[in-house]
């Protein structure tokens, strides 16, 4: 029989301005099983732990509830506090009284009849709880970061720092993401190259981390400590251990279709083409799409010009196969599209460019060689106009656009602002803002520059339309602080873009069963607490990922997440979570049903003697047996399982049940 | 804010189903309207001067009339807010009370020009008067 304590918290008013503690506490005493109750200001703190620690003790309690605040709270906390006063930690229930009832409810009176029924709910379940021992399993100690920007190379130049080995997985033929795009970053002005190429090579000559470019990460099983991936190495159809990166060939192709991406194309660029003069790895890639000799078997000039022999044109797609301890998402952003904002005229004028491209017009390994010239008629542009905010900050129920703020357009308009007039004093700069949102060190700073030194106008309303007249563009909007619709006649819009994640981060999350927001940004484990866990155990975020930041905030992540990746590794082994499923052989009929629903493939079938009651001596039977190093306990397959043999431990079907019967009562 | 006031702000919200703190103050709307120079209170000045309760200057105002109910406004607006649909309860509860309309029958023989389409003068009756 049990002997179950119930402990009431407060929760300081949270609970207790509410919910009548004392009430839910004299309630209890008369729950079958439960010998002692009691209520107190903070179960959590060091005194409310020690009531509960005496009380086990001096009752001989054999399980406790504690009716508190949500399980995510303070599970471990009370499991911990039970453990030390000689109890097994699964004999801890607790009855989310704050979440679930104070924090949603007006009514006392209805709140405490509920608080009742919660705690009476736990105690129904704690009755048929049996002590569980967790299990341990290996920690593989090497990590894998997908997205080789600058936040997955600080990642992983961390991880390799502590010693340990780590794999980047970049799917573009190099390393470096979107800053090596940038031509100079706030707030400091420094050449994004500069700064970022160094820690490129770093990365590529650490001898503890291995680069697969141009590859994808196409599958991922198992669990924290032991997952396992596999990655697709497309084919580049050069071999790049023969290589030099001396670019004759990229010169020679005849193939002239292609966008150059890296240029957001804003040029076009060979079918063999290496993305820029620092990539890393420095090796040409050829695009299929448009290579003449992938389609009709003729040409093969970059071939005929390879004194390194490097091209290979029967090259295939390696896979490969690859345990982990661990897993960072690192994958980044891309501008929105926007087709659907015509008022900008962004896809009927070439002079109307976004924020990126204008990264590339300025940056002197871009396609003007860092003249800034508009893209229509290569003149040199005397007025420019930024408009801020394009396709961020829309509302959910608005045609298009993103909800979010995108954080980082009105710190770079700024900078593309200071640097156009610094580079060109004839020019007039106009930025259209609906607010200047500037916080960061050194940053409100750095744009009251942009207006006071370098003479910026900003101008308080947005823009309507852009129109063409000649050879101008139109650019009508509204100047709120001078009451007034005003028309500039530019040269050339830049519009700062809206960010979004990259396409695949979907599709990758659910690879890793990580959730996602309804924006598609990686969800953290707690927002304030957790910021660089996923709630997925043993995948860590980094970066932009998770949500718009510049890059010394995304360098900060990306070395925290570094850090909890590092303590991960660090274990030898890792406890498992006891709560796993567990099938009855008596029961279980081989159906296979389980098998498939399980997402982590927990599940196997083996023929197994059976022996009980009724059963034929020597009968062998298929049955269902669960791993329990892999098994999560998602409960997905208890369920589905049509002979009701599938049991989760800690969760049975009976604890279930004996729970909706407390509630119904 | 005044009690008539607040009550004819709770009206105008109520018949154009607009949410005015909705309105993020960017000023799109009125970066976009073609008849701007036309009026006295632009688009965005509508959706705040509702959210603050001063109908009865809008009521006064001559921009009821120069709102051409092109709805760019309310296609351009990033929040939704539907700028267009404040003006039209405004001047729908003008035109509403007793001698108030804008446009009367008598009106149109002098208004007449050929270059007028047809249609356009039923609109505008439509517009203007109950
Ligand atoms: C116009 C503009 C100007 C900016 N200027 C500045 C500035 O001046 N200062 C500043 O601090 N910040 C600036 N930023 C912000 C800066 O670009 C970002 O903070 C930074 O690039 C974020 O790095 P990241 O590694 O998180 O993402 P990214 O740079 O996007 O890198 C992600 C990487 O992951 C790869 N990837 C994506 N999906 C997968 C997948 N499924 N598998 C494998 N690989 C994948 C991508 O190919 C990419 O290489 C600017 C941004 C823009 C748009
Ligand atoms: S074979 Fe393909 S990649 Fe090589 S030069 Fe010809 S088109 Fe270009
Ligand atoms: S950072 Fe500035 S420009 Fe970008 S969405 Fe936010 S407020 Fe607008
Ligand atoms: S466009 Fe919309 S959000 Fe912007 S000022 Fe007008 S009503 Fe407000
Ligand atoms: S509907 Fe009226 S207020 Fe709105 S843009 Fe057109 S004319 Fe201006």
């Amino acid at each position: 029989m049990q002997r179950i304590g119930v402990f009431v918290c407060w929760c300081g008013s949270n609970i207790a301005a509410t919910v009548d503690v004392a009430a839910v506490a004299e309630a209890m005493k008369n729950e079958p099983g439960v010998v002692y109750t009691t209520d107190y200001q903070y179960m959590c703190s060091e005194g409310g732990q020690s009531r509960i620690k005496q009380a086990i003790k001096d009752y001989n309690l054999t399980g406790i509830v504690v009716c508190s605040c949500s399980p995510r709270m303070h599970e471990a906390t009370f499991r911990k506090t039970a453990v030390a006063a000689g109890l097994n930690p699964y004999m801890v229930e607790i009855a989310n009284i704050r979440e679930h009832c104070s924090w949603i409810h007006k009514d006392k009176e209805e709140a405490t009849e509920k608080a009742v029924i919660l705690a009476r709910t736990a105690v129904a379940k704690l009755m048929l709880n049996a002590p569980l021992t967790s299990g341990t399993s290996p920690v593989i100690k090497r990590a894998l970061v997908i997205g080789g920007g600058i936040a997955g190379i600080q990642t992983a130049l961390d991880i390799a720092d502590a010693g340990y080995e780590v794999d980047i997985v970049e799917k573009r033929p190099t390393i470096g993401g979107r800053m090596a795009q940038l031509d100079k970053t706030f707030p400091t002005l420094d050449c994004a190259a500069c700064i970022l190429t160094p820690k490129m090579v770093d990365a590529a000559s650490n001898e503890k981390i291995t680069l697969y470019t141009y590859s994808e990460v196409e599958s991922v099983k198992g669990f924290v400590g032991n997952f396992s991936a596999k990655i697709r190495k497309k084919a580049r159809f050069v071999d790049a251990t023969k290589c030099t990166g001396c670019a004759v060939c990229t010169e020679k192709c005849p193939s002239r279709k292609a966008k150059n991406e890296f240029n957001m194309g804003l040029n076009n660029r060979g079918a063999i083409y290496i993305p820029f003069a620092q990539a890393i790895p420095n090796v040409a890639t050829i695009d299929p799409e448009y290579c003449i000799h992938a389609k009709t078997g003729k040409c093969g000039i970059c071939q005929k010009n390879c004194s390194a022999g490097a091209i290979d044109f029967d090259q295939k797609d390696e896979i490969i196969e690859r345990e982990y301890g661990a897993i960072v998402m690192a994958t980044g952003f891309q501008p929105i599209k926007l087709d659907n904002f015509e008022e900008f005229g962004y896809a009927q004028y070439p002079d109307v460019v976004t924020s990126l491209e204008f990264e590339r017009l300025m940056n002197a390994a871009g396609p003007t060689k860092g003249t800034l010239l508009r893209p229509s008629d290569l003149s040199h542009p005397k007025t420019l106009v930024f408009v801020q905010c394009v396709g961020s900050r829309c509302s959910a129920d608005a045609k298009d656009g993103k909800p979010y703020c995108s954080k980082i357009c009105c710190m770079y308009t700024a900078k593309h602002a200071m640097l156009v007039r610094e580079k060109y004093p004839d020019t007039d700069v106009h930025v259209f803002y609906i607010d200047v949102r500037t916080p960061g060190k050194n940053f409100d700073e750095f744009q009251r520059r942009a207006v006071e030194q370098y003479g910026v106008d900003y101008i308080k309303g947005m823009v309507g339309k852009v129109t063409k007249k000649g050879d101008k563009l139109m650019v009508q909007g509204s100047d709120l602080l001078n009451n007034e619709q005003i028309t500039i006649a530019a040269d050339m819009v830049i519009l700062a873009t809206a960010i979004e994640p990259d396409p695949s981060a979907k599709q990758i999350a659910s690879l890793l069963t990580a959730s996602i927001d309804t924006n598609n940004w990686m969800t953290e484990a707690h927002a304030k607490l957790r910021p660089v866990e996923s709630p997925t155990a043993g995948v860590f975020l980094s970066g932009v990922c998770q949500g718009p930041k510049d890059v010394p905030e995304t360098v900060a992540q990306a070395s925290a997440a570094a850090s909890k990746v590092i303590g991960l590794l660090s274990k030898d082994h890792m406890v498992t979570n006891p709560c796993v499923a567990q099938s009855n052989e008596l029961l279980c009929n081989g159906c296979t049903t389980c098998e498939k629903v399980c997402p982590y493939g927990a599940i196997e079938y083996k023929d197994k003697p059976i022996v009980g009651p009724g059963v034929p001596r020597g009968t062998i039977r298929r049955v269902a047996e669960v791993n329990p190093a892999i098994c999560q306990g998602c409960g997905a397959c208890t369920v589905a399982c049509p002979s009701g043999a599938m049991d989760l431990k800690g969760f049975t079907n009976r604890q279930i049940m004996a729970e909706v019967d407390a509630i119904c009562k | 804010m005044h009690d008539t006031n607040k009550d004819m702000a709770e009206q105008v919200i109520r018949m154009s189903g607009v949410n005015p703190r909705k309105c993020m103050k960017c000023g799109k709307c009125s970066g976009t309207c073609p008849a701007y120079d036309e009026m006295e209170y632009h688009p965005h000045q509508f959706v705040a001067m509702v959210e603050k309760g001063r109908i009865e200057e809008l009521m006064a105002s001559k921009s009821l009339y120069k709102c051409l109910s092109c709805f760019a406004c309310v296609e351009r607006c990033p929040r939704n807010v539907e700028p267009a649909k404040l003006v039209e309860a405004v001047r729908l509860l003008v035109i509403r009370q007793q001698g108030k309309n804008y446009l009367k029958a008598e009106d149109l023989p002098a208004l007449l020009d050929e270059k007028i389409p047809q249609q356009a003068l039923v609109s505008a009756m439509r517009k203007y008067s109950k």
